[in-house]
């Protein structure tokens, strides 16, 4: 009998009644937070998961999903959203100079384009405050006060005070003294207050802080046409295919919003030579550093583990126990701690090791890959060492009697019987080595940040792996390039998704699932 | 052709470190010339190990108990003894290192216990349930492990710039918003892992207990997670593990010096004016690694068995 316990009293349902009540409670308030925030995508999210939630939780059936639902969750918003968002921004033009919509461009661009009128008046200005928000109060020609702020525009105030012809204060308003006015400067400076409903009316703006003056837009958009002119010289600027507006002769405003670009972010990185010469550097680096690291530390750790296991060696618990080490020390701080190992000044190397000599160990090209393969070694050899191990004392030794009573010697032995089988019973988990030192983001980062530079503006470093060089493309460099970065980090998936998948069916190990 | 020799998933048994070995008594002495030439050369090698494996940790000891603080005086090791970095550590309202090793301990604990939670359902659903869409599920987990999040970090830093309009409590340099993003890798990372431990707890124990009235929800809590809570430990130890090293997405997420962690905290000592802070950073780096190597140490015997049936130090 199989009976479900989803809608039966007792303390499991009454504990899963209030879990279910915290949860929609959480829920309903995040979905109205959504909501008042206009988004909408958010909203409806949340809106499909609390039903979801809901009938799978009362439902009488469906017990699998009960289990799978909160990883679900997590999965949807935190790794296959942002997977698929990683695949979008791939195929567009995202990053510094097209950062959003097209909108906002527009908006940014007149905002940035106000220009003095040229021999125009000024207005005598006093600066007011109502809470934090500065407002400007301006005498106008005629005599009379005017008042602006950033979101209101001019507008006559006729309750406003005097001080002989000059406006200098308003009820409701705190007239800010000079020394507010000189902590507050950054703020006054940026202020800018509308001339009139119409963005093209200009603006007030101060450049002093007691005179006003007239700001006209120089960029005019026309949204019928949909182009930008410039009423200084009449340049007309258009929307180009690649998201920025160009004039005739190729200049381009530098706001620009965010377009499909297709897939020239993947065939740029294989044609263009700024990007093509590192790209397939990085990417050779990658592998060597990836392979080596493994095969190095694998070998190491193997070695150690056929020498050490042995029945005439005591004490082989004290070097396991001291052999672990490295692996359990945190790996962020191995790294750390190599650099002052490394560092050419004062690092131990020089100092102690070599006696005093001058070894640029970490801003040499070669020395450099080469000390990141050690420190690499050291931090996983431990690993090898101890799966190695795990492996020897699991092979069964009939086959070696066997082999031995044949009259084969003990490397052939080796060789031809323990090291096959050792790494058919191992492979899996070194492709997975593989797979994690393929990313392995702080042994590079950390120690050499992928450095050195061969030039202070190239684009990758000798030590550079990818994923730290669609670091440098996303965050570390002038202009950040996201929708490039997201791009190679596709590539990174497909490699390693590609060899990981060749690999383990190469070794049969996803057969065993049914 | 035969299928390969797969590290058995841990049973109840295989869980301790196999000492068959061990126990078996030593060879017959027969004289020190004879163990030089059997265990003498091993011992060597051995003691080699042991200074590669050590001689960093060592350096960053002697290093923390060095009170010159600095690289700049290329001291022998351990000439000196002193406390006073320690004291430095915490004194330093530039780098404030209690916090930093309250939050990642915060973060740590948190992301461990809510990863190997969600993992654990979610491969009790795979292993003793059959539904529509299971294989694929699994192939799928499997494929989300090819996709590490570091590789979406762009994305990862997007999705909280919007999240910070709409919920500022899990947006940007909030550390319940890290915490979240941990929990979107935990079933790409733990589940598959877990679902082999569970197929090998004989089916036959719930059934039985099925048929004395318990509920699924009664089997797992009771049954599947106390029967495997060794191998649970060692999974939460090394995502606490993963967690405490992540640099990459932290250091996107948590701008404020407060909120930081470990591992962003220590990297900008590092990277400031490095040789004078060399002192005070080795004594963060020993109090940083005391808890993970204390309880790596405890847990060794399962943690190797843990090991040799797939995971992989994050």
């Amino acid at each position: 009998m199989n009976t479900s316990h989803a809608t039966t009293w007792g303390r499991g349902f009454l504990l899963k009644l209030c879990l279910m009540a915290l949860v929609d409670a959480l829920g309903v308030y995040a979905v109205i937070l959504a909501w008042s925030r206009q988004s909408w995508v958010i909203a409806a999210f949340l809106v499909i998961s609390l039903i979801a939630a809901n009938v799978v939780y009362f439902s009488r059936r469906m017990t699998p999903a009960k289990y799978l639902l909160p990883g679900l969750f997590f999965l949807a918003v935190y790794q296959i959203f942002v997977i698929a968002y990683t695949g979008y921004a791939a195929f567009t033009n995202y990053g510094d100079g097209h950062n959003s919509t097209k909108d906002d461009a527009i908006a940014a661009i007149e905002a940035n384009s106000f220009q003095r009128v040229p021999d125009s008046a000024g207005y005598p200005l006093t600066v007011l405050e109502k809470g934090s928000d500065l407002a400007f109060l301006v005498t106008e020609p005629d005599g009379s006060a005017a008042l602006a702020a950033a979101d209101e525009p001019l507008a006559p105030a006729p309750e406003a005070t005097f001080t002989g012809s000059k406006a200098t204060g308003l009820e409701g308003y705190t007239t800010l003294a000079l020394g507010d006015l000189l902590q507050r400067q950054s703020e006054i400076l940026a202020l800018q207050a509308p001339l009139g409903e119409d963005p093209s009316d200009g603006v007030l703006r101060t450049p002093d802080g007691s005179t006003a003056y007239a700001y006209l837009p120089v960029l005019v958009y026309d949204e019928a046409a949909d182009n930008f002119t410039d009423t200084s010289n009449g340049d007309v600027y258009r929307p180009s295919e690649d998201g920025r507006f160009v004039d005739d002769s190729g200049q381009a405003l530098e706001q620009g919003w965010r377009v499909f670009i297709g897939a020239k972010n993947f065939t740029s990185v294989l044609t263009e030579p700024s990007l093509r010469g590192p790209f397939w550097s990085v990417l050779i680096w990658t592998f060597v550093f990836a392979i080596s690291s493994v095969a190095l530390s694998y070998f190491l750790g193997l070695a150690l583990a056929i020498v050490l296991n042995h029945p005439s060696v005591r004490g082989r618990k004290i070097y396991r126990s001291l052999l672990i080490l490295p692996y359990a020390f945190p790996a962020f701080l191995s790294v750390l701690v190599w650099q002052g190992i490394f560092n050419p000044q004062f690092g131990f190397m020089n100092t102690q090791v070599l006696g005093g000599a001058d070894i640029q160990w970490l801003t040499d090209p070669w020395l450099a890959r080469l000390c990141v393969i050690v420190v690499n070694v050291w931090m996983t050899f431990p690993y090898m060492f101890l799966i190695s191990t795990g492996a020897i004392q699991s092979l069964s030794s009939d086959v070696m009697e066997a082999a031995s009573i044949d009259g084969a010697g003990w490397f052939q032995i080796f060789r031809l019987i323990k090291l096959p089988l050792l790494l058919v019973s191992t492979a899996p988990l070194l492709i997975s080595s593989f797979a994690m030192n393929f990313n392995n983001f702080n042994s590079i980062y950390m120690l050499t940040e992928g450095g050195p530079l061969k030039h202070p503006t190239d684009q990758a470093g000798s030590t550079d792996i990818l994923i730290s060089f669609v670091y440098r493309l996303a965050f570390s460099g002038v202009n950040k390039q996201y929708g490039l970065a997201c791009a190679i980090s596709m590539m990174i998936f497909v490699i390693v998704a590609t060899i990981s998948a060749l690999s383990f069916r190469r070794t049969g190990s996803l057969e065993e699932m049914n | 052709m035969t299928s390969p020799a797969i590290p058995a998933p841990v049973t109840g048994e295989p869980l301790a470190w196999p000492s068959g070995s061990d126990t078996t008594s030593p060879e017959p002495r027969r004289g020190p010339q004879h163990w030089l030439k059997v265990a003498g050369w091993r011992h060597l090698v051995g003691l080699l190990a042991l200074v590669f494996a050590l001689f960093p940790i060592v350096f960053v000891l002697s290093g923390s108990l060095n009170p010159t603080g600095s690289l700049t005086s290329p001291d022998a090791l351990f000439s000196v003894f002193s406390g006073q970095n320690y004291l430095d550590l915490f004194s330093d309202p530039r780098y404030p290192f209690a916090d930093w090793f309250r939050n990642s301990m915060i973060i740590g604990f948190t992301t461990a216990a809510g990863s190997v939670f969600i993992g654990a359902c979610a491969a009790y659903a795979f292993s003793r349930s059959r539904f529509r869409g299971r294989r694929a599920g699994l192939l799928g987990l499997i494929l989300l492990q090819m996709f590490p999040q570091v590789l979406a970090y762009v994305a990862i830093f997007l999705l909280l710039m919007t999240l910070t309009e709409v919920f500022p409590a899990i947006g940007l340099d909030q550390q319940l918003g890290l915490i979240m993003i941990y929990l979107g890798g935990a079933l790409g990372t733990n589940t598959y892992l877990m679902y082999g431990f569970f197929n090998t707890i004989p089916k036959e124990i719930d059934e039985s207990a099925k048929i004395d009235g318990a509920s699924d929800a009664r089997i797992f809590f009771t049954m599947i997670l106390r029967l495997s809570l060794p191998i649970l430990i060692v999974i939460s130890l090394l995502s606490f593990i993963g967690t405490l090293n992540d640099f990459m997405i932290a250091s996107i997420v948590l701008t404020t010096p407060e909120r930081q962690t470990l591992a962003i905290g220590l990297y900008q000592y590092v990277n400031v004016s490095f040789s004078q802070n060399w002192g005070v950073f080795s004594a963060g780096a020993i109090l940083s690694a005391l808890p993970v190597v204390i309880i790596f140490w405890f847990l060794q015997r399962y943690i190797v068995s843990g090991l040799t049936s797939g995971a992989v130090k994050g």
